[in-house]
C-alpha cells in the first residue's frame, strides 16, 4: 500500500515522521498533574502533622481512609462517564436507593446476603435505565440522571419510610468496618484498591479504554470509525450503577444501619474528587491515578481539619476553593514553562486569581479554626 | 516612507523547539488582492495567524501603515482595521443578519436596550454599499455557506477593516457563488481595501489577484505580479519540482459488481439513487454542495440508514445499520469533514491510525502498545505522513498531512469498497498528486472507490464513470468518454425531468 511518491530525489532520503517522540526534559516530567497533587499530599501531610499530633497515627489513618471508600467505588466509575464527556448526577441517590431496598428485604426477613445481590442487583438495573436513556434515546446525561437522581433517592423514601433498617449482622458490617486479618488495613480500603487497579488497568491498558478516550475526544468520528459507541455508553453507565450499589453496601455495613437519606449528595463530592484529579469535565482527558490520588488528598484534608474541629461546612468551603485553584494551576504553570514567552495578559489574570485565591485559602483554613478554638 | 499598507520583516515563528517560519517578508498595498500560495504546511496559516496576533512573531517586525505594531491578540489586530474571515465561518446560527453583522455593537437606545430599528437601517445601508442582497431578518443558519460569507464580509466592513484576509474562502462555493464572491472582492479592492487571499484553485489567483507570494517549507520563495508567472511557474515554485500529472487514473478494465445500490431513498434528502460499483472502477460523483451525495454515501457506510432501497456487497444483499457493519463487510469512508467527522484532533497520529483496527492491536482486549506502534508507524511512512513523530497530536498536522492520516487510517482495514468524500478539498497540489496517484494504484490493484468531489477537473481526470446529482435525484450519468465539464454543469444544475436516468 505505498503511496508512488510525488516527489523526486530528496523527500524520501529525509526521514518525514520517527517511530519515538524526543525524550521529554527533567522539568516537564514533573509538570503533571499527578505530581502536582502528589506535592499537595505532601504539604497538606506536613501542615497536619505539624498543626495535630493525633494526625500521623496508623489507627486514626486506617480509620478515617475508610471513611471516603464509599466515594472512592463511585468516583472509579464516574471518571469513565466523565472521559466519555458524560457525567452521572443519580450515583449517590442510587447507592441511597439500594442500601435502602437491602435493608427494607432485611427488614422483612430476607437473609443480608440474599438482600445484599438483591441491590447489587437494582443498582446495575438503574445504571442500566441510566445509559439507555442517554445511548438509545439520546438524551443529555445532564438530564437524564438529574432525573434518576431524584427518583432513585424518591424510591428509597418509599421503601423505609422515616424509619432505619438496622440489626446487620456481623458478618455483614465487616465489609464496612472490618479490617484485613492481623493488619490496619481495612476490608473497604484493600476493595477500593483492588478495583481502582482494575478500573485504572481498563481505562489505560484495553482497547475499552482507549474508546472512552476516543468518543470524549470525538464522538462523532469515533462513530465514523466504527466504535460501538452507543454500546460503550450503556456499559459504562451499567457498571456506575453497579458500583453505586457497591457503595451502599459498604456504607450501610460501616454504618451498620439505613436510612433512607444515606449518601446524601455524595454525587457532588465524588465528581469533585474526578475533576480535582485532572478529569477533564468535557470528557477526553484524565488519569486514574490522578483521581485515585486528588481522592485520598480531599479525604486527608478533611480529616486534617476534623482533627483541627473544623466543621464540615467550613470544610467544604475549602474543597471548594481547592478545586478553583486546581483549575487555575495549569494555566499558571503553563505561563512559566514557556521559555522567554513575554507574559500575556490573560495568564497575568491566572496568576492574579490564583494568588487570590491562594490567600483567601490560607486565611480561611487559619481563621475558621480560631474562630472554633476561641470558643 | 513606502506605498505599503502592511510591510512583515523577515518574521520567524518557532513552536517549541520547531522553526515554521524561516524570516519571511510580506508586503501588502493599498487597493490590491494579494494571493498566499504554498502547500500545506508551507507556514500560511502561521503567517496570516502572526498578522492576525493570534500567534506572535519570535523574530522580525510588523509594520502597519509606516508605524511598527505588536498584536498580543486578534481583538487589538480587528481594532487595528485588519479582519479576517476563515474557512470555518463563525456566525451565531440562531441570530439574523443584521443582529450578526453588529453583533456585541447593537446601537442602543437611551434606556439601555438594544435600538433595533437602527440596527436593520444600518445594516441594510451597509449591506447595500456593499452591493449585496440578503434577507436581513433570515436567522444564520438558514443561509448557505456562500451567504455566510457575505456577513462575515460586512461584518468586517462595519469594522471599518482596510486589510481583509481570506483564508481558501471559495472551497466549498458553487461556480455562481465564486463569481458573486469575486465581484464583491473585485469592488472591495476599487475602493482601496488591500485583500490577501488564499486559495488552492491557481485559476482563481490569475483571476483575480494581482501579485502572489509563494511560501514553501516555511520559507520565502518569492513575490510576483500574476502577469508575469504562468501556471506552471507557480507549481513549480510552490513544490520546488515539476508536477506532470494532476489526474493519473490508468486504465483497468472493471472487474465485478462490488457494490449495488437500488432505489435508495431518505425522504427530503435523496430518492432513488441506483448504481453500479466494479472492482478497480472509480465512480465519481459529481454535483453542486448540498446535492445530497454525502448524505449517499452517508446512507451506504451505515451513518444514517436510508428508510428504502437496497444495498448488495460482492453479489449478497446486505443491510448496513451502523459503521461497524459497513466496516466489517469491507467498505471503508474517509469523510468530508476531517476534524468533525474523519480524526480525532486531540489525539496522537498513532490512536488516529489504530483506532478503527483497534483490535487487531490487541490480545483480548488488552492493548499491544508495540503492534499498535508498529502498525501506526508503518502505515505512518508509507503514506509519507509528514510529521516529527507519531505522538504528535493529529490536530497539529497540516490539513494535507491530516487527510493522509485519515487515508491511511481507513487503509489499515485492507476495505474493498472505499467511498472518498471530497478526497482533495483544501490540500495542496502535492499532497493532491499524492492522492490521486494512490487512488490509481488501489483501483488498479482491484479496489472499487466512489469518489465524491465538487471539483470538475478532478472528476473529469479522475472517473471512469460520472454521476451527477442535483437536489437528492440523480440526474445524468457518463462514462470518461461522455463526460465534458459543460454537461456535468447542465446535469448539476438543470431542473430534474420525469425521466432522470436510463
Amino acid at each position: 500500500m505505498t503511496v508512488p511518491s510525488s516527489a523526486e530525489g530528496d523527500t524520501l532520503s529525509k526521514s518525514l515522521i520517527n517511530a519515538a517522540a524526543p525524550p521529554r526534559t527533567f522539568l516537564a516530567r514533573f509538570q503533571r498533574w499527578e505530581w502536582m497533587l502528589v506535592g499537595l499530599i505532601v504539604i497538606v501531610v506536613a501542615l497536619n502533622t505539624a498543626l495535630s499530633p493525633y494526625f500521623l497515627d496508623a489507627q486514626n489513618l486506617s480509620r478515617t481512609s475508610s471513611d471516603f471508600m464509599e466515594m472512592g467505588i463511585m468516583m472509579l466509575a464516574m471518571v469513565f462517564i466523565i472521559i466519555t464527556g458524560g457525567i452521572d448526577l443519580s450515583v449517590a441517590s442510587n447507592l441511597g436507593m439500594c442500601a435502602s431496598f437491602m435493608g427494607w428485604l432485611f427488614m422483612a426477613g430476607v437473609d443480608i446476603w440474599i438482600a445484599a445481590l438483591a441491590a447489587l442487583a437494582l443498582g446495575t438495573f438503574a445504571g442500566f435505565v441510566n445509559g439507555t436513556l442517554v445511548a438509545r434515546m439520546k438524551l443529555p446525561p445532564l438530564v437524564v440522571t438529574l432525573g434518576t437522581y431524584a427518583f432513585y433517592r424518591g424510591v428509597a423514601y418509599v421503601l423505609l419510610g422515616d424509619q432505619a433498617a438496622r440489626g446487620y449482622p456481623e458478618a455483614f458490617t465487616y465489609i464496612g468496618q472490618g479490617k484485613l486479618l492481623g493488619t490496619l488495613l481495612p476490608f473497604s480500603v484493600a476493595l477500593f484498591g483492588v478495583l481502582a487497579v482494575v478500573f485504572g488497568l481498563v481505562l489505560h491498558k484495553t482497547t475499552f479504554g482507549r474508546y472512552l478516550f476516543a468518543i470524549g475526544n470525538n464522538e462523532n468520528a469515533s462513530v465514523y470509525s466504527g466504535v460501538p459507541v452507543a454500546r460503550i455508553k450503556v456499559i459504562i453507565f451499567t457498571v456506575s450503577g453497579f458500583m453505586a450499589a457497591l457503595a451502599g453496601l459498604v456504607l450501610a455495613a460501616r454504618f451498620g444501619s439505613t436510612r433512607p437519606d444515606i449518601g446524601n449528595g455524595l454525587e457532588l463530592s465524588v465528581i469533585t474528587a474526578a475533576v480535582l484529579g485532572g478529569v477533564d469535565i468535557n470528557g477526553g482527558a484524565g488519569t486514574m491515578s490522578g483521581a485515585v490520588l486528588s481522592l485520598f488528598l480531599i479525604g486527608l484534608l478533611r480529616f486534617g481539619m476534623g482533627l483541627l474541629n473544623i466543621q464540615g461546612q467550613v470544610q467544604g468551603v475549602v474543597i471548594g476553593l481547592l478545586l478553583i485553584l486546581s483549575i487555575l494551576l495549569p494555566n499558571v504553570a503553563h505561563t512559566f514553562s514557556g521559555s522567554g514567552r513575554k507574559l500575556q495578559r490573560h495568564s497575568l489574570w491566572a496568576i492574579i486569581a490564583f494568588v487570590v485565591v491562594f490567600i483567601a485559602f490560607v486565611a480561611f483554613f487559619f481563621w475558621s479554626r480560631e474562630a472554633v478554638l476561641i470558643k | 516612507m513606502t506605498d505599503y499598507c502592511l510591510e512583515l520583516k523577515d518574521i520567524t515563528k518557532r513552536f517549541s523547539t520547531v522553526e515554521v517560519l524561516h524570516g519571511v517578508p510580506f508586503n501588502l498595498r493599498p487597493g490590491e488582492v494579494h494571493a498566499l500560495l504554498g502547500e500545506n504546511g508551507a507556514g500560511k496559516s502561521t503567517l496570516i495567524k502572526v498578522i492576525t496576533g493570534v500567534h506572535q512573531p519570535d523574530g522580525g517586525e510588523i509594520v502597519l501603515n509606516g508605524e511598527r505594531v505588536h498584536f498580543n491578540d486578534p481583538r487589538e489586530s480587528r481594532e487595528a482595521g485588519i479582519a479576517a474571515i476563515y474557512q470555518e465561518l463563525s456566525l451565531f446560527p440562531d441570530l439574523d443578519v443584521a443582529e450578526n453583522i453588529f453583533v456585541g455593537r447593537q446601537p442602543t437606545t437611551r434606556g439601555g436596550l438594544i435600538h433595533w430599528r437602527k440596527l436593520y437601517a444600518e445594516a441594510g445601508k451597509l449591506l447595500a454599499s456593499l452591493g449585496v442582497r440578503l434577507d436581513l431578518k433570515q436567522k444564520a443558519r438558514h443561509l448557505s455557506i456562500a451567504q455566510q460569507q457575505m456577513v462575515e464580509i460586512a461584518r468586517a466592513f462595519s469594522l471599518h477593516a482596510r486589510i481583509l484576509i481570506m483564508d481558501e474562502p471559495t472551497s466549498s462555493l458553487t461556480l455562481n457563488e465564486v463569481a458573486d464572491l469575486f465581484r464583491l472582492v473585485r469592488r472591495l479592492r476599487d475602493e482601496g481595501t488591500a485583500i490577501i487571499f488564499i486559495s488552492h484553485r491557481l485559476e482563481e489567483l490569475f483571476e483575480l489577484a494581482d501579485r502572489v507570494t509563494v511560501l514553501r517549507d516555511g520559507y520565502y520563495v518569492g513575490t510576483h505580479p500574476l502577469s508575469e508567472v504562468t501556471r506552471d511557474d507557480l507549481i513549480r515554485l510552490m513544490v520546488g519540482r515539476t508536477i506532470s500529472n494532476l489526474f493519473p487514473k490508468q486504465d483497468v478494465p472493471a472487474g465485478d459488481v462490488a457494490l449495488k445500490v437500488e432505489n435508495l431513498s431518505y425522504p427530503g434528502v435523496f430518492e432513488n439513487i441506483s448504481f453500479e460499483l466494479r472492482k478497480g472502477e472509480i465512480l465519481g460523483m459529481a454535483g453542486l454542495v448540498g446535492a445530497g451525495r454525502t448524505d449517499v454515501a452517508r446512507a451506504i457506510f451505515g451513518v444514517t440508514p436510508p428508510t428504502s432501497g437496497s444495498i448488495q456487497v460482492a453479489g449478497q444483499p446486505v443491510q448496513i445499520n451502523s459503521p461497524q457493519e459497513a466496516i466489517r463487510l469491507g467498505l471503508a469512508y474517509v469523510p468530508e469533514d476531517r476534524q468533525a467527522h474523519g480524526l480525532i484532533p486531540p489525539m496522537s497520529i498513532t490512536a488516529n491510525l489504530s483506532l478503527v483496527v483497534l483490535e487487531q492491536c490487541a490480545r483480548h482486549g488488552w492493548l499491544q502498545d508495540k503492534v499498535e506502534c508498529d502498525k501506526a508507524f508503518n502505515a505512518a511512512r508509507q503514506m509519507e505522513v509528514r510529521a516529527s513523530h507519531i505522538w504528535q497530536k493529529a490536530r497539529e498536522l497540516s490539513g494535507g498531512n491530516q487527510q493522509k492520516v485519515v487515508l491511511a487510517k481507513w487503509l489499515e482495514t485492507k476495505p474493498r469498497i472505499l467511498i472518498l468524500d471530497e478526497p482533495t478539498r483544501g490540500i495542496d497540489v502535492g499532497t493532491k498528486a499524492a492522492v490521486h496517484a494512490l487512488m490509481s494504484k488501489l483501483a488498479a490493484e482491484g479496489m472499487a472507490i466512489l469518489m465524491i468531489s465538487s471539483e470538475l477537473p478532478e472528476v473529469l481526470g479522475m472517473s471512469d464513470r460520472i454521476l451527477v446529482m442535483r437536489e437528492g435525484r440523480m440526474t445524468a450519468h457518463f462514462t470518461r468518454a461522455e463526460a465534458t465539464q459543460e454537461k456535468i454543469i447542465s446535469a448539476a444544475t438543470q431542473s430534474v425531468s420525469a425521466g432522470d436516468v436510463q
